[in-house]
């Protein structure tokens, strides 16, 4: 009989870092009718005093482990690691926002607030233990951002990136709760764990049980495959990367991708690694598609950035291929005995990707004028001499985003590669470093252009005080995980998402 | 009496201090404290040699092994057994040469003080001759092959640097002096690699390098006629005499009875042999020698012994050396390492076929020649076979090949001195012929023969050089008041060496002259110079040998003496005969007192040396016994050698030989009187009257030619060599290599790789695909932009398609495995 949860049952302490930043949305958008419509900063304090909240009790609850909410969200290292790297994703966002949005006439106090809620579902996603909480999670993260997207509005360009965003959402979203169903359908769970212990069972019994798990298993890749824009379900990305207000572009090209990842892998490292067509098999059975899926992305991806010109269009299918290079461990994690290193390997690439990829923004987003023109990578030429400082720092973050050694998109890298090599994906590997090799032509371009190209310089009218503060603690990331990596390194090794795997 | 060998190290120490002195402040000194610190060093050092040889004679001739202070564990690592201590030898050997080197080398230092005059690097020259005889102490009191061989390239060093001291003489002649001293180098490079090879196989064979250990016997026969003749002396009276040992290792240093067996039963502990080893002479202390404990080294382990303790030990043990691949008996061993040693020899002693460097050394300074390149350094091959005579003894395809090249040597040195008009030049043949004598001595067998002519050689070739020296010094003074006197340089080539500027010197140069001529009877071998009685030694036991080589050997050595005697005294009319041929000749004057005394000395022991080695039973050669009894017994020279050469014997006199080689020699100056005195000397267009004469001017060219030896090593060995070097410079490296490699196939094929790599494979491959790449991505971006629509729809198709891929993906293998 269905037994009526009390208060204690709900382990409402694992789950205080998401709950503290949902609750501190909610109160800010109440406080928001407080604040003067001129005084929006206010706002933007309060939202970064809630994300530090939040931080606060995530560093205190790092270590603890364990679920909540009748086993649907977990807590463990994986969450704590992942909250990191989405809080710090918000925190600078809402640093980049505050003077763009004063200087693009578009301030409002909801704007924060639906920044939280994006972060809050984000931080749900990496808690989640339950098919059902990744879709609402998913969803909480995607709405906010389809709204920032149109932030912008009545720009036009700003009102369709949120329109097609939001339609493609839902259309994939769709796909998503199909796929759950079907899983459902094939084990009669929807919690991750209890799905994991159903799997041997179809295994055993396969037919039409395997195919429905099969055919959940790849609309669920659907599903968060467009989250974090993965070929072939990318195609909205440069569209909406470029009409969204650049904070609002910064924040969801890492932030949606770290919520994307944290469902797929909780998906798959903890309900499917055993999932094989065949005893004896070490690959998970979506190994293959994954890996396809990944060389995919990093193959498109890295080429169609080099025809770019508009450096948010060229940084947002930069965004896609490394997607594709964090596809590759997630590929990896199929393989038994290396979904943990794999996970790790994941979550560092995520991390590297977040100081940097915040950072490239953060320039753009400098150099980008009142009307959201002059986002051209050749507006970056003779930036060097106009601001030597922001420029240095931007070939820092191209390099990193190449993947050079000494800064974080190394080590990320670095991990990424030999988790892959380590479950078997040679191929993949070999594609890996190919196009890291192609993409250093379009993100040294940017380099070229600054210090190689006769120009007289932006002036990066943008690159007010909290922006740039913003690019400093990217940059001081970029460099503390390229020239430290055992800071990030120590703090991923004690993530162990995958349950002792066992070859049948 | 007995710690007197301890100072054998002095003997070496001296020279080094005085080397040390003039190298750091000879400059400062001047020239007249620079020349008497260096001549001082070797006075000294021959004073301490003298005293060495009191020793030796106070003490029954027994053998003393001195550690010198601070030098015990020289060469020493115990992983692999290695054990070559710096120890230096006392025996008589030694000592000779200790004498001759101090002796022979005190008079030259002092002679070159005056010869070396004005010189702005006469302290260098100095320090370079004491350096030289640091080494060549060294050489000859080591203990072990080691330390002569660190001698052997010591002296060979000093020697380089002394051929090239006048390396900046103006006009090519310094060029010329230092290719002499490079051509010496080289050659007794190729001396050195068989001295090395030798030295290796030995340790090999031996395991050892040392000569003999300290305590060894080294001639049993000796020691036992010694200990039967003291026992027999002293009767029951016989007793120990030293008790005390110290750091002196006498050979058998306590009394012993002879009887053989007993002394294996005596203890070896220190200090108490005497009481313990001397039963017969119990407490009574006999005034006089002591009489070795041991008269064998039968009570000496086989490893305990030496290089040639060991070698007679092996033979007769009949042993076979292992060298991994093959073993070989050690008769064959011993016959490879003495070749090998020849090889050394041939190159220090200036034996064919590596004889060619001693003429062209004559480059060096007069004292040097004299010191380093006729008396002493190049005796040192000899010493160094004298010195293994027990290996050579045993090896007897060695030994003819020794007594043939030997032979061979001296004769056609002797013949080539004929033929030679630098005054210098010929001395320089002549040395070589004479080693050639010593060099056939050893080859026959005749250890000690050898030794008396090595010394007496050393007085007369050094009293000759000297004295040429005083002819040059006098002939150039001559030119020099000449051109100064007429204001004009008439001669600018003028060579004060050559012997057809000289003529009439005689009464210039009186004293020297007459030393000159002491110096060339005592060479040619004329009664009763020195020369003739150790010539005679050789010729003797070239008889004695009684083998067919030895008649050879006998044969050759008697025309060579002939041709000696010829051309030494072809010299002496040239030089002091006849009339001044120029005016440097007309001008020239008598040297100056520091010069002549060396010679006055020197050509008292050329006339006075041979006597120390009369044979017995010669007859009217030693004025029937009168010379054996003036000067103490026959053949004392060779019986003082007997201790420490084992097989040093001295031959009976045999009056037939030594009548016919004086009536040669006498018959070859009478014919060289004949040929140039009186006044014909030298053509009147400048050329030797044998050349004139159409019967032998073949013969005069040949040796004028110098046999052409030169030519054929230029032939035969430098030709080809420079052909290859050339080869190898020019053609290999230089047109080959750097034109044709470097040039063309590395530089062009650089070139056209980077031509190919930037222009087909760059600008058309790589550019290709770049541009391949740009336009694909604007094909692709154009076929992107045309799905890139913008239109939702299409993303949503796209979307779907993608669903549908991974579904097909995903579901495939599912469907191949049939499940």
């Amino acid at each position: 009989m269905f037994q009526v949860p009390t208060i204690a049952d709900l382990n409402l302490g694992l789950t205080l870092p998401a709950l503290s930043l949902a609750l501190g949305a909610c109160v800010l958008l109440l406080l928001d009718l407080f604040v003067p419509r001129e005084r929006k900063e206010i706002t933007a304090w309060l939202a970064m005093a809630g994300i530090a909240v939040s931080f606060v009790l995530n560093l205190a609850g790092f270590n603890e482990s364990g679920t909540a909410f009748l086993g649907t969200f977990a807590a463990d290292q994986f969450t704590g690691f992942l909250n990191i790297v989405i809080l710090i994703t918000a925190f600078l966002g809402v640093l980049l926002s505050l003077d763009y949005l004063k200087r693009a006439k578009i301030e409002r106090g909801e704007y924060y607030v639906l920044l939280l809620l994006s972060a809050a579902g984000m931080m749900f996603m990496s808690s989640a233990n339950d098919l059902i909480v990744v879709f609402i999670a998913l969803e909480l993260l995607s709405i906010p951002l389809y709204i920032m997207a149109t932030f912008r509005a009545p720009d036009l360009k700003s009102e369709e990136s949120g329109m097609k965003y939001f339609i493609l959402g839902a259309f994939a979203g769709a796909f998503f709760v199909y796929g759950a169903a079907l899983v459902y359908g094939a084990t009669g769970t929807t919690n991750l764990p209890e799905i994991f212990a159903a799997v041997n069972g179809i295994i055993a019994a396969g037919g039409s049980q395997m195919f429905l798990l099969l055919m959940g298993t790849g609309l669920i890749l659907v599903g968060l495959g467009f989250k974090v824009a993965v070929v072939p379900f990318h195609m909205w990305t440069p569209d909406v990367y470029e009409g969204a207000p650049t904070p609002v572009t910064a924040f969801m090209s890492v932030g949606a991708k770290a919520g994307g990842f944290a469902g797929l892998l909780r998906i798959m490292v903890v309900a499917l690694p055993v999932f094989v067509l065949k005893d004896g098999q070490t690959a998970a059975a979506w190994q293959q598609t994954f890996w396809l899926v990944a060389a995919a992305t990093l193959i498109l991806g890295n080429i169609v950035a080099i025809a770019q010109t508009n450096v948010k269009r060229m940084l947002a299918y930069s965004s896609i291929a490394h997607a594709g290079y964090i596809m590759m461990a997630v590929a990896a994690a199929g393989t038994a005995g290396v979904a943990n290193e794999a996970t790790r390997a994941a979550l560092l690439y995520l991390m590297a990707y977040m100081f940097t990829n915040l950072g490239a923004f953060g320039i753009a987003l400098a150099i980008e004028k009142d009307d959201g023109s002059d986002t051209g990578v050749d507006n970056f030429i003779g930036l060097a001499k106009s601001k030597p400082a922001l420029a240095a720092m931007m070939t820092v973050f191209m390099l990193s985003l190449t993947g050079i050694p000494l800064t974080g998109g190394f080590v990320g890298k670095w991990f990424v590669f030999k988790s892959a090599l380590d479950a078997g994906l040679v191929p993949l590997a070999i594609i890996g470093v190919l196009t890291s090799v192609i993409s250093a032509f379009y993100y040294v371009r940017i380099i070229v252009n600054m210090y190689l190209k006769d120009g007289e310089g932006d002036p990066a009218a943008g690159a007010t005080r909290y922006v740039n503060w913003a690019i400093y603690v990217a940059f001081a990331g970029t460099l503390l995980m390229g020239i430290f990596p055992w800071i990030a390194t120590n703090l991923s090794d004690t993530v162990v998402l995958a349950v002792e795997m066992f070859v049948r | 009496m007995e710690n007197l060998p301890q100072l054998v190290p002095l003997v070496v120490f001296i020279p080094l201090v005085g080397m040390i002195i003039n190298l750091l402040w000879g400059a400062r000194l001047g020239e007249q404290w620079a020349g008497w610190i260096g001549s001082g060093a070797a006075i000294l050092s021959f004073l301490v040699s003298f005293l060495l040889l009191t020793y030796l004679t106070g003490s029954n001739y027994q053998s003393v092994v001195v550690n010198p202070p601070f030098l015990d564990g020289w060469l020493s690592i115990g992983s692999i057994n290695l054990e070559i201590p710096w120890q230096q030898r006392v025996d008589t050997l030694s000592v000779t040469m200790m004498l001759v080197v101090t002796g022979v080398g005190s008079l030259i230092h002092i002679y070159a003080i005056g010869y070396m005059h004005g010189d702005e690097r006469f302290p260098r020259f100095f320090a370079f001759l004491n350096m030289f005889l640091v080494f060549m102490l060294i050489l000859v009191t080591g203990n072990n092959f080691l330390m002569m061989f660190v001698g052997w390239e010591g002296v060979g060093l000093c020697s380089y640097l002394l051929i090239g001291f006048w390396f900046d003489k103006a006009k090519g002649v310094g060029w010329k002096n230092s290719l002499a001293a490079r051509k010496a180098m080289i050659l007794n490079r190729i001396g050195d690699f068989g001295m090395l090879m030798g030295i290796f196989l030995i340790f090999w064979t031996f395991g050892t390098l040392d000569y003999y250990k300290p305590g060894e016997i080294a001639n049993v026969e000796y020691q036992e006629h010694l200990v039967a003749q003291l026992t027999g002396e002293h009767g029951e009276a016989a007793a120990p005499a030293e008790g005390e040992h110290g750091a002196t290792t006498t050979e058998g240093e306590a009394a012993a009875p002879a009887a053989e067996g007993e002394h294996t039963e005596a203890p070896v502990a220190e200090g108490e042999h005497g009481e313990a080893a001397a039963p017969a002479a119990e407490g009574e202390h006999a005034v006089g020698p002591a009489i070795p404990e041991y008269v064998n080294n039968d009570h000496i382990a086989t490893d305990q012994l030496g290089v040639f303790g060991k070698a007679q030990r092996m033979l007769e043990d009949g042993a076979e050396v292992n060298f991994g691949v093959v073993s070989l008996p050690i008769e064959t061993v011993l016959v490879l390492i003495t070749l090998f040693l020849l090889l050394g020899a041939t190159g220090k002693s200036a034996q064919i076929p590596l004889f060619v460097w001693l003429p062209d050394a004559m480059a060096g300074p007069t004292p040097v020649s004299a010191l380093i390149h006729a008396a002493t350094m190049v005796t040192a091959g000899v010493y160094m076979m004298v010195r293994s005579n027990v290996l050579y003894h045993n090896a007897e395809t060695t030994s003819l090949v020794v007594a043939l090249i030997g032979a061979t040597t001296a004769l056609a040195a002797g013949y080539i001195a004929i033929g030679q008009w630098d005054i210098k030049r010929v001395l320089a043949y002549s040395t070589i012929s004479q080693l050639g004598f010593m060099v056939a001595a050893v080859g026959i067998g005749a250890y000690g023969a050898a030794m008396f002519h090595l010394v007496t050689h050393a007085f007369f070739k050094a009293l000759l050089f000297l004295g040429s020296g005083s002819v040059i010094h006098g002939v150039e003074h001559g030119h020099h008041d000449v051109s100064h006197g007429h204001d004009h340089h008439h001669d600018h080539d003028f060579d004060p060496q050559d012997m057809r500027n000289m003529g009439g010197l005689r009464n210039k140069m009186p004293i020297t002259f007459l030393t000159y001529l002491v110096g060339t009877l005592a060479l040619a071998g004329i009664w009763p110079f020195a020369g003739f009685w150790s010539k005679d030694e050789i010729l003797a036991d070239a008889w004695l040998s009684n083998t067919a080589g030895g008649y050879v050997v006998l044969a050759m050595l008697v025309i060579a003496a002939a041709f000696t005697a010829f051309y030494m005294w072809r010299q002496i009319e040239m030089v002091f005969f006849g009339k001044p041929r120029t005016e440097a000749a007309e001008h020239a004057h008598e040297s100056t007192p520091a010069m002549l005394w060396p010679l006055v000395i020197l050509a008292f022991f050329a006339l006075l040396a041979g006597f120390y080695n009369v044979p017995a039973n010669a007859g009217p050669f030693t004025i029937f016994g009168f010379f054996e009894w003036l000067f103490g017994g026959a053949h004392s020279f060779t019986v003082f050698l007997e201790p420490s050469v084992a097989y040093a014997h001295a031959g009976e006199f045999q009056g037939g030989i030594a009548a016919v080689a004086l009536i040669l020699a006498l018959g070859a100056i009478l014919l060289a009187r004949r040929v140039y005195g009186d006044n014909k000397s030298v053509t009147a267009d400048n050329t030797d009257p044998l050349y004139v004469n159409p019967a032998t001017r073949q013969i005069w060219s040949l040796a004028n030619a110098r046999l052409y030896w030169d030519e054929t090593y230029n032939r035969l060995l430098e030709q080809p060599f420079n052909a290859i070097g050339n080869f190898l410079a020019h053609t290999l490296d230089w047109t080959f290599w750097h034109d044709y490699v470097h040039e063309k196939v590395v530089g062009r094929g650089f070139n056209a790789l980077g031509d190919l790599l930037s222009s087909p494979v760059d600008l058309g491959i790589i550019d290709g695909i770049v541009n391949g790449l740009g336009r694909l991505v604007s094909w692709l971006a154009g076929g992107l932009r045309r799905i890139q629509t913008g239109y939702v729809r299409t993303y949503a198709i796209t979307l779907l398609l993608g669903v549908v891929l991974v579904i097909i993906i995903l579901l495939l293998p599912m469907l191949q495995s049939g499940s």
